[in-house]
């Protein structure tokens, strides 16, 4: 007779084991240490504190580590993490003006005051695998000459904003949305749809954006700026401690963040101003780290998503706040994808009970049908 | 940060986090059948491993607590086994594998065989909350149809089924009426557990953490499972008995015993075979 299957505890715990083993790999070669990875996989340290929605690059590299670079598992694990840290201050919005550019460029004009800086860019290489340190290309010494010293670089969009070239939507009245505290609700304030598009799967919003070019929910777009580098964080005394009242800020240190405006096709149909001449629109993009695709692929979905704001028809899925936005976070995408390995023999029993039961229904209809199964 | 320095609170969750969550918790059962939004936190087990569940569980979990998990109806199925001993390491409470013994109970797709009592609160890991979203997607508009209580459609679901399979075939995550307010879902429990929710002494509650929605039925709340006059609702039943306990009104198990395809029938609810086998 049948003994049903008992000793899940120990089951895991062997499963467990063998993880551990499998992870570790090798013993006769060193362990990577989480500092290795901070200083020489940096760009994917990046993507985990950008999609964990947590900045610290030590905890990133150890959930890689610990995920055996599976990135997503270690996306998880930071997001984990940070559910238990107490929510201590919210900051000043961040001005990405006075950003300290490490690069810097547009495709929509040759210059720009203040010059295309092309920075750490992978883009004009030839991508060939250097598979023998000696093969690399020889390279001059470099200069950081042409990071900028932090002087205030005016925006394209600024530039074309002043001539009145591009459409700006009116100001929210109120604060930002915050997905981690207020659950999404749609329609969706376009704050709570940067944010959940900032820490949004990268592969995913690359997709959607991708889908876009090609013809569902096209937006004409070109790269008004990106800029990446160095963003001073600043608080305010007096909201950490009530008892202050000094309303000053003070900056408590850095961000590296890489942003994206798109200017894309113009409009001449508002809604709330019929006699608007036409004029660009835009779409914004912004995540911390390095994250050029992602900022790019983040800035054409935020313009899609604002169809219904421009009165554009909504006909393509990247048009629709709920199809994308519902859908983008790797950690929900993931869990509910992967939670179809639990048992389900419950359910799966009940079907079973239903599939025979209408069969013999179908049978009695129609009792010469099905004889050869008999 | 190091990481050390950071061993999480009691039951895992912020003092701030819980009381949000409760605060949602007494909304929802307030508007029995209701969803109620809450702002979900990623919990260290992924989602649609049952975070909703845990986290509602989290919230209202005390010292003195007893604390039950089952999955598909039994204690010993790897997950349950993962989530107790997740709240062993968090909270250091007492565990049961008696449904009478335990004080909270937080289950995947089932509800015990052994009849609950007042003061027991049964929480439900929940995958998809809304009850219409397989014939309406949009949550925009799903929120409308429960505003007015525009529950046509899934009348019309069920009809189709009777005119097309001569059966209702829906059989787990079969829809309810609450209080003859809400439509519900009452989780992917089958259809066989839907009387077991109908005017139950203890609390229900319900965890969506992926969809970010709880919900709840207060004690004697009226559930009805939805039918037609002429085609009342019916549960699943066996030809068989339990092939450990011989019981014969318990949810069962079909189990494939051996490569001739020998088919053997056991119960789902491990505790309860295990009473009966006793008594």
């Amino acid at each position: 007779m049948y003994v049903a299957v008992k000793g899940g505890e120990r089951a895991i715990q062997a499963s467990l084991a063998l993880l551990e083993k499998w992870r570790r790999g090798d013993k006769d070669l060193p362990e990577i240490a989480a500092a290795q990875l901070v200083s020489q996989m940096g760009i994917a340290v990046d993507r985990v504190m950008a999609e964990g929605s947590l900045l610290d690059p030590e905890l990133a590299a150890l959930a890689l580590l610990q995920a055996q670079g599976d990135v997503l598992e270690a996306v998880f694990l930071l997001r984990a993490f940070r559910a238990c840290l107490p929510r201590l201050v919210r900051s000043q919005p961040l001005n990405t003006n006075s950003m300290t550019v490490a690069r810097r460029i547009s495709a929509c004009f040759k210059d720009i005051p203040g010059g295309q800086l092309l920075g750490p860019s992978a883009d004009y290489s030839q991508r060939i695998l250097h598979n023998q340190i000696h093969s690399r290309p020889v390279l001059p010494t470099p200069s950081e000459q042409g990071i900028s010293a932090g002087q205030p670089l005016a925006r394209v969009t600024d530039i074309l904003a002043a001539e009145g070239l591009l459409f700006s939507p009116e100001e929210q009245a109120q604060g930002p949305h915050d997905i981690t505290r207020d659950p999404l609700n749609f329609p969706a304030p376009r704050s709570a749809r940067l944010q959940a598009l900032s820490r949004a799967d990268e592969g995913f919003a690359l997709s959607m954006a991708y889908a876009t070019q090609r013809g569902y929910g096209d937006t004409h777009p070109f790269v008004g700026e990106i800029r990446a580098g160095w963003v001073p964080i600043c608080v305010r005394l007096c909201d950490i401690d009530a008892s202050v009242t000094d309303e000053s800020e003070v900056a408590i240190g850095e961000i590296f963040l890489t942003e994206c405006e798109m200017l894309t096709q113009f409009t001449v149909q508002l809604t709330q101003t019929e006699q608007a001449p036409p004029a660009f629109t835009s779409g914004y993009g912004l995540a911390p780290g390095r994250c050029e695709r992602k900022a790019m692929s983040m800035a054409l979905l935020d313009r899609s998503l604002r169809a219904v704001e421009l009165g554009e028809p909504v006909t393509a899925p990247s048009q629709d706040q709920e199809f994308v936005l519902a859908h983008a976070d790797n950690v929900e995408a993931s869990g509910f994808v992967q939670h179809l390995k639990l048992p389900h023999h419950v359910d799966f029993q009940s079907e079973l009970s239903m599939v025979k039961n209408l069969r013999d229904i179908a049978h009695r209809k129609a009792p010469n049908q099905d004889e050869r199964s008999e | 940060m190091n990481p050390a320095q950071l061993e999480p609170p009691f039951a895992y969750l912020d003092s701030q986090t819980k009381r949000m969550i409760r605060r949602a918790l007494l909304k929802a059962v307030a508007i029995p059948g209701h969803q109620v939004p809450f702002a979900s936190r990623e919990m260290p087990l992924p989602y649609g491993w049952g975070t909703g569940g845990i986290q509602v569980t989290a919230s209202i979990i005390g010292p003195q607590d007893v604390l039950k998990v089952i999955d598909q109806g039994a204690d010993d199925t790897t997950n349950a086994v993962n989530i107790r001993s997740f709240f062993q390491r968090t909270t250091g409470v007492a565990t049961t594998t008696h449904t009478e013994e335990a004080s909270i109970i937080q289950t995947r797709h089932r509800i015990p065989e052994t009849p609950l009592r007042a003061g027991q609160t049964m929480v439900f890991q929940v995958p998809i909350p809304e009850p219409l979203r397989w014939i309406e997607p949009r949550a925009q508009e799903a929120r409308r149809m429960h505003a007015l209580r525009d529950y046509g459609p899934m009348q019309v679901k069920l009809y189709e089924d009777i005119a097309q399979h001569g059966e209702i075939a829906t059989s787990y995550d079969y829809p309810v009426m609450v209080n003859r307010t809400y439509l519900m879902s009452p989780s992917p429990i089958p259809k066989f557990d839907n009387p077991k929710l109908h005017r139950s002494p203890a609390l229900m509650l319900f965890g969506a953490g992926r969809e970010k929605r709880v919900y709840a039925l207060p004690p004697y709340t009226d559930v009805k499972s939805l039918d037609f006059d002429d085609v009342p609702f019916r549960i699943e039943q066996w030809n068989e008995a339990c092939a450990i306990c011989g019981a014969t009104d318990h949810y069962l198990d079909e189990l494939i015993t051996d490569n001739k395809g020998t088919r053997a029938f056991v119960c789902s609810d491990t505790d309860a075979c295990a009473k009966r086998q006793q008594s």
